[in-house]
């Protein structure tokens, strides 16, 4: 079993574009939507959910008035500021770390396990997805990403799948470090602007520190065709292989509006073609 | 006056948006990046006369001829940082949140804390606009404590503008935390709503009056439209779909240097967020 993930770096490159596209090329696979906290793949996966279940990873403190003194314990072992006066706990600054509810004097603190998210098992038209929704505000965004992960190697077990398509969120952070951890092979979409390309050598940086195999993609890469080649003169310098350049065309949004894959909605365009190709090499 | 920009889904332009209403401003701002994992506003603010700092975090650290190994720090550490075993004490830095809980509770008083660098910020100035970026270290996982490094420059004399980092969790909330007013930068596409949608409930959740900006603006994808008239999210500037914009963008090329034309426009947006946040 092969797990391939798709990342950027930068946000809006064009990530879920091509884990759609690829969804609905590969077969025998599990697709899992790791970009937990502004999830969009299942806009053209149009997913049937066949299991919820509740993402429990923290807890929260919250304040016993009651019990409490206003003796200010709470308050000056905090590191995170979130006491606020009354006092109360604010939940989004909460960082669950439980230290205010071990050092209450009058255990006047509660600390109990909250509910951070939802994750979903779903049929699609392309097999299964593994998707989730983070609660809002919510934190543990890594921690969602390794358990949807986990469930969807073990449902690619079950099935004997030969592949499973994980796509990342921008940045590099958390969650992208839990979507890549272990893969085979890290699939990086990025774009031919000074930002794409900025953060595509932080991305490369990360997946050489990880030790992952690492090609590129350059979407819409006539927009700036000199930056395009000096992209590509970087990738042959870090020895990663830049594996297909789409170019930019307005079936893209056209394909997302009907939610359909972008092989879907324009079978013959060159961007269909090219992802074919570059499957091809990459499978 | 603290202004956040932040989007939800990335790529919408929220950079786009945040150094370009710093230079329509053009004096007395301070901008911050805080999408530290990928800072960008640099690239299109070229700032001047770059000084760096590091940023540290608190790892805990244990002396060993006082520990007895009891296990207490590693019972009460709820990130799975510390674990004691076979008369050894195991810490992994890169869970560790910083709490202290395990330095407060130990009862041999065994442990210190020692600062860790995971970041820097870099500040410059052109044009009266004053950059403080933040940069996260690559392979390390946890940007808040840089985005915290970040907003500890704010200065209340100036017009403060904070650019996020996409999504709706933890850093995103710790940039637009404490903001007088947030600006959500969306697209006219479906994943851009659907974002969109998720941001909004986040500013509202927070209680930070929000306005909109629609970028690479398409008059035919009125769902966009009808969401905010539903939800009431008040439209303050569309900038169109535009090839032009977009090379410019690609050069790393500031929309209201290029396009002076746009200036007038970003400073229309600041009356309407001065006039929103009064009311």
């Amino acid at each position: 079993m092969k797990q391939i993930a798709i990342i950027s770096g930068k946000g809006g490159t064009g990530k879920t574009t091509i884990t759609a596209a690829l969804a609905g090329l590969v077969k025998n696979k599990v697709v899992v939507d790791c970009d937990v906290d502004a999830a969009d793949l299942h806009l053209i996966l149009n997913p049937e959910v066949q299991e919820e279940h509740e993402f429990i990873a923290s807890k929260v403190a919250s304040i016993n008035l009651e019990k409490c003194t206003k003796c200010g314990k709470c308050r000056e072992v905090c590191r995170f500021e979130a006491i606020l006066q009354g006092p109360k706990v604010d939940p989004v600054s909460c960082e669950g770390c439980g230290v205010c509810f071990r050092l209450c004097p009058n255990g006047a603190i509660d600390f109990k396990a909250k509910v951070s998210g939802q994750y979903f098992i779903s049929d699609t038209r392309f097999g299964v997805l593994v998707h989730a929704r983070l609660g809002v505000a919510e934190e543990n965004s890594g921690r969602l990403v390794s358990l949807i992960r986990k469930k969807a190697r073990e449902i690619a077990q079950k099935n004997s799948c030969a592949y499973i398509l994980i796509d990342g969120s921008p940045g590099i952070g958390c969650p992208v470090i839990a979507s890549i951890t272990g893969t085979d092979l890290v699939l990086v979409v990025t774009e031919p602007t000074l930002s794409g390309w900025h953060d595509l050598k932080r991305v490369i940086e990360l997946t050489n520190h990880f030790k992952i195999k690492t090609a590129v993609v350059i979407n819409k890469y006539d927009i700036n065709l000199e930056n395009s080649k000096k992209i590509e003169q970087f990738c042959t310098s870090q020895v990663v292989p830049v594996v297909a350049k789409l170019p930019y065309d307005k079936i893209v949004n056209k394909a997302m509006r009907e939610a359909k894959t972008v092989i879907e909605y324009a079978p013959k365009s060159i961007i269909a073609a090219e992802i074919l190709k570059f499957w091809g090499e990459i499978r | 006056m603290i202004i956040s920009v932040a989007s939800g889904k990335g790529g919408t332009g929220k950079t786009t948006i945040a150094t370009s209403l710093a230079f329509a401003i053009g004096n007395n701002v301070q901008l911050l990046d805080c999408d530290v994992e990928e800072p960008n506003a640099h690239i299109f603010i070229n700032p001047q006369n770059v000084k760096t700092e590091q940023v540290f975090v608190l790892v805990p650290r244990v002396d060993e001829t006082l520990c007895n190994y009891c296990g207490k720090c590693s019972g009460v550490c709820e990130f799975n940082a510390i674990a004691v075993a076979n008369k050894k004490v195991l810490i992994f830095d890169n869970l560790c949140h910083a709490c202290g809980g395990c330095k407060l509770l130990c009862p041999q008083k065994a442990i210190t804390e020692i600062r860790r660098v995971v970041g820097k910020i870099e500040t410059g100035e052109r044009q009266g606009v004053e950059l403080i970026s933040g940069v996260l270290n690559v392979s390390e996982a946890m940007a808040i404590p840089v985005i915290s490094a970040v907003k500890n420059k704010i200065n209340r004399q100036k017009t403060v503008i904070i650019d996020a980092s996409p999504g709706t969790s933890c850093p995103m909330v710790a940039a637009v935390k404490g903001s007088d007013f947030c600006l959500l930068v969306t697209e006219s596409t479906p994943f851009g709503l659907h974002d969109l949608s998720l941001a909004y409930e986040v500013t509202k959740k927070m209680g930070i009056p929000t306005g909109l900006v629609i970028n690479k603006y398409d008059s035919s994808f009125t769902q966009l439209e009808d969401y905010c008239q539903k939800e009431k999210l008040a439209i303050l500037l569309k900038i169109p779909e535009d090839r032009q914009i977009a090379e410019a963008y690609s050069k790393g090329l500031n929309l209201v240097e290029v396009f002076p034309e746009h200036k007038e426009k970003f400073l229309e947006v600041m009356k309407l967020i001065e006039s929103r946040i009064k009311s």
